[in-house]
């Protein structure tokens, strides 16, 4: 048995080590030569634009449900009015990066997983190594590249359509009106919220990527094993995002002061 | 010129694979690695491509020795083999055409027109022009492997070709038709081959030399006729 947790302990460090060694290997990569454009390009387009629709939809139900639940609780202190301030500050500091960067966990991270871990299985990462490329420039990096810039504009997206949904549910259902909504919703854009919602989606793009990339080319054990690293990759982004979550939570909170 | 040079490969956590490999593949020529399963020939072709850095021993290519260059170094090297894997390992979200020019349009910069000549030329080299626009996925197994070789000439004319099992899964006809191919790309470029089969007849068709694996040994190194004349117990159970 404890074996068994030494065993898992190694391999999670091995792959937190590949993931550091693949972002380091894609910086290297990104300035020692300029990327291929259409590589970069085609993963914006595959994995960042292909993911509109979904953080939209999500972006939206979540603005909404806060929006319906805040203007019950807020309607007992008579504070109805303040709902655009309470459902602006909640998703620009914390569900909006989360909410964004959970979703692009299940559809990118797994996506590059499976991608990246059937390319090694069918020795097609070794057959570009083989011709002289290298693999981290040809195949990380334009990914991690592709996450790094779209997750901060599918963050942003995911934002404004939960204000939205929020002024929608607080107009149609608690009666707020159009003027009291937006000046809360203005009150709450301050820089300092603005701040901790603009530094998190890179954070989190980096840890898509990374456990994506890490994930992908680690896999091994023919088509069961690629699943398995696709699955786990999912898990792992998922529980980092959470994590780093609160980690940059807190020193942004920290660096202004509040904590 | 190739040469294995007192080779010994273990697998990290595994047992050791390769026992003091020495073979040389004379430049021109074909060596076939010839083996059962799990014989450490595949093991060996990876460390001719440097996927796999030996414990001992050296490598020579061309006078070079590989095994202490980095993945960077060994890139100029790796530019001059043309490898065809097991199954073709094609991009699979990549055309046929696309596959083929994939060198050549990363690393040269020609017009779209000499692309597409050049990618055409070997297509048609290896009979399959008709499937520039294909998907790899469209191709049987046979054609496959023959876009693989396409694939790997269509750079800077390789000097060494180094096939994976090119015969594997295919049937006899078809297997031979790559055997054919093989064969007409070392004679006609001149190239130095070294192929990994298990099948006795692939080797007897392609290669000039061969080299019988037992448990990670070199256990015959020589031509078609001294292994006939080899009245070992092994190779005669291989020959049967």
């Amino acid at each position: 048995m404890l074996s068994l947790v030494g065993d898992h302990v190694k391999r999670g460090i091995y792959e937190i080590q590949v993931g550091a060694q693949l972002t380091a290997g894609s910086f290297r990569a990104l300035f020692s030569g300029a990327p291929n454009r259409r590589d970069v390009i085609e993963q914006m387009d595959t994995l960042g634009a292909g993911s509109f629709g979904i953080v939209a939809l999500t972006g939206l139900f979540a603005g909404m449900a806060m929006g319906l639940q805040f203007s019950v609780e807020l309607g007992v202190y008579g504070a109805k009015g303040y709902l655009g301030r309470v459902v602006t500050v909640s998703i620009i500091r914390e569900l909006g990066p989360v909410l964004t960067a959970l979703m692009m966990a299940g559809r990118v991270c797994s996506g590059i997983a499976s991608e990246l871990g059937s390319m090694k299985i069918g020795r097609q990462v070794d057959a570009l190594r083989v011709m002289g490329f290298d693999p981290v420039a040809k195949l990380v990096m334009p990914r991690m590249l592709a996450v790094f810039l779209m997750l901060p504009v599918l963050t942003l997206l995911a934002d404004a359509l939960a204000i939205v949904g929020g002024y929608g549910v607080g107009y149609v259902l608690a009666g707020i009106d159009t003027t009291t909504y937006w000046s809360a919703v203005d009150q709450g854009l301050t820089v300092e919220n603005l701040t901790g919602g603009i530094v998190k989606p890179f954070v989190f793009a980096v840890v898509i990527g990374a456990v994506g990339c890490a994930s992908g080319l680690l896999s091994s054990g023919g088509t069961r094993g690629v699943g398995r690293a696709t699955t786990e990759a999912v898990v792992k982004a998922s529980i980092l995002i959470l994590v780093s979550n609160f980690v940059v939570g807190y020193l942004v909170m920290k660096a202004l002061g509040w904590a | 010129m190739i040469e294995f040079d007192a080779v010994d490969f273990t697998y990290p956590g595994g047992g050791q694979v390769l026992f003091d490999v020495r073979l040389q593949v004379p430049a021109g020529t074909t060596l076939a690695l010839l083996g059962a399963s799990g014989s450490g020939k595949t093991t060996l072709l990876h460390v001719l491509l440097g996927l796999l850095k030996p414990q001992g021993g050296r490598v020579l290519v061309d006078g070079v020795d590989i095994v202490p260059l980095s993945e960077k170094n060994l890139r100029p090297v790796r530019r001059r083999m043309g490898v065809v894997f097991q199954d073709g390992a094609l991009f699979d979200s990549l055309t046929v055409g696309e596959n083929v020019s994939f060198l050549i349009r990363e690393s040269m910069r020609l017009p779209e027109e000499e692309i597409e000549r050049r990618t055409l030329s070997q297509l048609d080299y290896v009979g399959l022009a008709d499937t520039l626009d294909l998907m790899p996925d469209e191709l049987s197994g046979g054609m496959r492997r023959r876009v693989a070789v396409a694939r790997a000439m269509a750079a800077a004319d390789p000097a060494i070709m180094v096939y994976d099992e090119p015969t594997s899964g295919l049937d006899p006809i078809t297997a031979d038709t790559i055997c054919d191919l093989v064969r007409k790309v070392s004679e006609e470029k001149g190239l130095t081959s070294v192929i990994v089969t298990h099948r006795l007849r692939d080797a007897f068709k392609v290669a000039d030399r061969i080299a019988l694996f037992k448990e990670g040994r070199v256990h015959f190194f020589g031509d078609r006729e001294e292994l006939f004349a080899l009245e070992d117990p092994y190779v005669q159970r291989f020959l049967a």
